[in-house]
């Protein structure tokens, strides 16, 4: 276990830095004037021009910017916006806001779906088998902006249901937006499962189980489960990463103020440091993540500690 | 993160396509993929999956390619006077802020959907198709680098790479600039899917015994390795189509995709957010078209799937 | 749960003390598919006593796999039937008893293993957890008590290390101990049958012996009856008190093993035997059986063998042969038995 820990790490920091030199590179190496670029539509008066070079090491050959900028990065400085207040403090602000939507998304996802896909599973070719098919097809189809307006419209303002938009009244406000981000993946763990689950009830270890002599419930909840799992639990980490992509957009239907909505503000509104401070601080929490993961994976599946 | 290639990928993928031993190295491998692409077709051409995804396709494609088929009023010729009008005999799914035929902009709008996802899935595939096979066939090295660099690529979640580099590269953006930038973020999950079906499809017997006969490297990747490996690709590809269009769509809606006066069923929708109560219309067109596209994709995809894959049958 | 159950009942029902262990009477089993129905067995009988060892022998396909997994109760069903016959452990009907009942016997009275141990065992659970889970479920002992008695199974099939192996995975065993871990499994409980089917197929032939050795050692101390699926003529003649061949769902051939080896009365035993390679006698060729397994979506009326059968007459293809007494404790199903038998005259 140790060893596949220590490759994981080795693998885990190439990953990182090339990912946020990517970043970095496709925002402040581009041929022409980054910071015009950045600035889009604005004129920035010179001083502010000045101020920004200074910031951000522009003189500097490249790697040494990005340097600077990856130990600004250790020590929780993600750039400013252009009116100088730092990135971390609308991190402060809004990552609450997000975490809590996020979790209750994930929450919701992974107990709904991983019942749907039991469920799916255990009775191939069921009613609620087909069932399951049908509407985690649709689901994954149609855009989650179009479902989350279609949400608003109809659960929100229609019947009243939730609040449509903003978090003022609590929980109550999370709900909603919370399905919405959480149903694509749902409906992809839900197929996940249920396919794993056909797979694995089909494997021999199933009937040397039954064999013992151990009831169905026994055989489908303990033995089948955590294989089935498996891969269900691969697809979590990636999941991770459309759930930050999809916050942006939920967040943004919803009027709720996270980091994805101060993302797509930034857009707006032409912050392009605050766009890039809060995405190199988003991907480098999903590579943490995906490490989390990993070791989870290796945790479940005993056989690929000795890899 | 190599192994579990194949595990990391959301939908249910087949796995490579398992041909019983060849006996000669040297006859092409067109004798055998010839039935199972035969059977496949034989199968798909019975299924209601396949027949009603390939309708709507067809329909779509048209629509793309020929809108005049479908509406003969101009999605750009807008009269103020008649702005945000509901559906009537007249304009049939009303008219926008701007007193455009929304019906129009609508079959307008199939033509830049369509356009970006076969674009940049066909481009992805390629690009997937060659390194892929080059990592998954030859390994070592070659293979450890390539892993690598999708891993970087991985790293950074679609959305948030598209807003990046959209935003700071792009000062207009239009359909080459939006597909370029989906094809950048979108080959790393093609070449993973065909990698590990080449490096599963290698270590088939037939292979050993085309390599003992003596025959080429290249030669062996083009006749027995291509046709079997290119099945899950297959399917791959078409449900990437309807995702690429989904992720357009997403782009433009969040303002960082094409720019008005583009066509796109994602700014529509973007201009429609503001007047989801009093006029939903503006939503509820482009929101159902977007909708059928991707899901025809992704059934077509589904379709595919079942037929090519022989465990499942 | 109740401490050890009592062994005079099955099912709620009392055995009968003169009973075999085991008889198996005209067992049917189909298999209902979209191509059609599949007959896999088609009226197995074969008795099994105490200490004994029956071997069920045939190529695959034979019926020989699905008449095993009837007396266990655990084909699936759908698509697979039992559609006829019976089965009776020590006088007690097995088909026709409620689930929970079969329950009870299966892995308890009578236990199975299986050919490939690496995939018949659950790879994400210790060894250690998959043996002790007998004893937790059908004898309620507590994890540690279960435990324990899990690494004494170990020991007691040979594996060395056993304590410190217990917390093991199965894929870090090689073929022979994941055997021997799949049979301390199945002897957990001290069940009256053990089923093996094709137990040392997977294996090399020299861990193959040591994993019949230690079988018959365990049936010589528990007295349990054995039952051995094989294809291995050469495992069937050193440990097999009985023989059944079966061929498409039958037995055609059925008798004690070593009468059987020297004068087969049936072409098929006869053909089994002659493509066996000798060392003693001198051959030019391998003489296999010609021809194929029959397709069990559709067996030809009469003899299912008649299309391979070096003796077949116009009779085999008009009228299934019934089985034949051969002497007073062997059987055959074939019409021209004697001649058959006359071959072998002189071996």
């Amino acid at each position: 276990m140790g060893r596949y820990l220590t490759r994981r790490l080795l693998q885990f920091i190439p990953v990182f830095f090339g990912a946020t030199l990517l970043i970095f590179v496709m925002v402040w190496a581009i041929p022409g004037d980054p910071i015009a670029a950045l600035a889009g539509d604005r004129v920035l008066p010179d001083s502010v021009r000045e101020q920004i070079r200074d910031r951000y090491n522009l003189d500097d050959p490249l790697l040494v910017q990005y340097g600077k900028y990856m130990g600004g990065v250790f020590q929780g400085d993600f750039g400013d916006d252009f009116r100088g207040r730092p990135v971390t403090d609308l991190l402060a602000q809004r990552l609450p806001i997000t975490v809590r939507l996020a979790l209750l998304a994930f929450g919701f996802e992974v107990v709904l779906g991983i019942i749907a896909g039991i469920l799916a599973g255990v009775r191939k070719g069921g009613f609620i088998d087909n069932l399951v098919l049908v509407s985690t097809l649709v689901v994954i189809a149609i855009p989650i902006f179009v479902l989350g307006f279609m949400a608003q419209l109809l659960l929100g303002v229609r019947f009243g249901w939730f609040p449509v938009s903003g978090v003022q009244r609590g929980l109550h406000g999370y709900l909603l937006p919370a399905m919405v981000l959480g149903s694509v993946s749902l409906a992809y763990i839900a197929r996940l499962t249920r396919t794993s689950l056909i797979e694995n009830l089909r494997a021999d270890y199933v009937r040397t189980a039954t064999a013992k002599g151990l009831s169905r419930r026994r055989v489908v909840g303990i033995h089948t489960f955590r294989n089935s799992m498996i891969p269900v639990v691969t697809f979590l980490a990636i999941d991770l990463g459309s759930l930050m992509g999809g916050a942006i957009i939920t967040e943004t239907v919803f009027n709720i103020p996270g980091l994805g909505r101060a993302v797509f503000e930034g857009v707006q509104r032409q912050e392009g440091t605050v766009v890039v401070g809060i995405v190199t601080f988003l991907v480098v929490v999903y590579m943490v993540a995906n490490l989390l993961v990993d070791v989870l994976y290796a945790v479940l599946d005993p056989r690929i500690r000795y890899e | 993160m190599s192994d579990r290639d194949r595990e990391r990928l959301p939908t249910n993928l087949p796995a490579p396509v398992a041909i019983p031993p060849e006996p000669a190295g040297l006859e092409p491998a067109v004798g055998r993929e010839g039935s199972l692409y035969a059977d496949a077709w034989r199968q798909l051409r019975r299924r209601p999956m396949f027949i009603v995804s390939g309708i709507l396709i067809v329909i779509l494609a048209l629509m793309a390619v020929w809108p005049g088929l479908f509406t003969r009023a101009d999605p750009r010729l807008c009269d103020l006077a008649d702005s945000l009008l509901r559906p009537s005999r007249l304009h049939w799914f009303g008219t926008d802020v701007q007193g455009c035929d929304y019906y129009a902009r609508t079959i307008w709008g199939a033509r830049v959907s369509i356009t970006i996802g076969v674009l940049v899935t066909a481009a992805s595939t390629l690009i997937a198709l060659v390194l892929g096979s080059i990592a998954g066939y030859y390994g070592g090295i070659v293979d450890t680098v390539i892993a690598r660099i999708t891993d970087i690529w991985f790293a950074i979640p679609t959305i948030l790479g598209g807003i990046v580099i959209l935003r700071s590269i792009f000062s207009t953006r239009g359909l080459l600039q939006v597909s370029l930038v989906l094809i950048v973020l979108g080959w790393p999950t093609m070449l993973r899917l065909v990698r590990s079906s080449v490096m599963a499809t290698k270590e088939m017997d037939y292979v050993d015994s085309a390599r003992a006969l003596g025959v080429r490297n290249f030669r062996i990747i083009r006749r027995h390795i291509m046709p079997n490996a290119v099945a899950p690709v297959i399917v791959y590809a078409t449900i990437t189509v309807g995702v690429i269009i989904s992720a357009e769509a997403a782009l433009s809606f969040l303002g960082v995709g094409l720019q008005l006066p583009a066509i796109s069923w994602g700014l529509m929708i973007s201009v429609a957010q503001n007047r989801i109560l009093t006029a939903p219309h503006l939503l509820l067109f482009p929101g159902l078209f977007l909708s059928v596209t991707v899901f025809s994709f992704i059934l077509m995809g589904d379709a595919l799937r079942d037929a090519l894959d022989p465990r499942l049958r | 749960m109740a401490a050890i159950l009592a062994r005079d009942t099955v099912g709620g029902r009392p055995v009968d003390p003169a009973a075999p262990l085991l008889v198996v009477e005209d067992l049917r089993v189909e298999f209902r598919i979209d191509a059609g129905t599949v007959r896999a067995v088609n009226g197995l009988s074969y008795a099994l006593n105490r200490r004994e060892t029956v071997a069920i022998l045939g190529e695959s396909g034979s019926g020989k796999s699905v008449g095993a997994q009837a007396v266990m109760g655990i084909i699936d069903s759908p698509p697979g039937f039992v559609t006829g016959g019976s089965v009776r452990f020590r006088g007690v009907e097995l088909l026709g008893l409620p689930e929970a009942e079969r329950r009870r016997v299966r892995g308890n009275r009578i236990a199975m293993i299986f050919q490939d141990a690496l995939t018949a065992l659950n790879p994400v659970f210790s060894v250690g957890w998959q043996i002790a889970e007998m004893f937790r479920i059908h004898r309620g002992l507590p994890r540690k008590e279960a435990l324990e008695k899990a690494v004494e199974l170990m020991e007691r099939v040979k594996i060395p290390s056993a304590r410190e192996r217990a917390g093991s995975y199965p894929h870090e065993f090689s073929g022979g101990m994941r055997q021997r871990v799949m049979i301390a499994m199945a002897l957990s409980l001290d069940p009256e049958i053990l089923i093996a089917d094709e137990p040392t197929t997977a294996l090399d032939v020299t861990v193959q012996a040591q994993i019949m050795s230690l079988l018959a050692e365990l049936q010589q101390q528990t007295g349990m009856g054995l039952i051995l699926i094989t294809h291995d003529l050469g495992v069937v003649a050193e440990v097999a008190d009985q023989v059944v061949v079966m061929y498409a769902g039958r037995e055609v051939e059925k008798g004690p093993s070593l009468p059987v080896y020297h004068r087969p009365a049936h072409p098929y035993t006869m053909g089994l035997m002659d493509s066996l390679p000798r060392r003693d006698v001198h051959t030019e060729r391998l003489r296999p059986i010609k021809g194929s397994p029959p397709d069990l979506l559709a067996i030809p009326a009469g003899c299912p063998f008649r299309p391979r059968c070096p003796f077949a007459r116009e009779a085999c293809s008009r009228e299934e042969p019934p089985l034949a007494a051969v002497s007073p404790d062997r059987v055959s199903a074939c019409h021209f038995w004697e001649e058959v038998s006359r071959e072998r005259a002189g071996a």
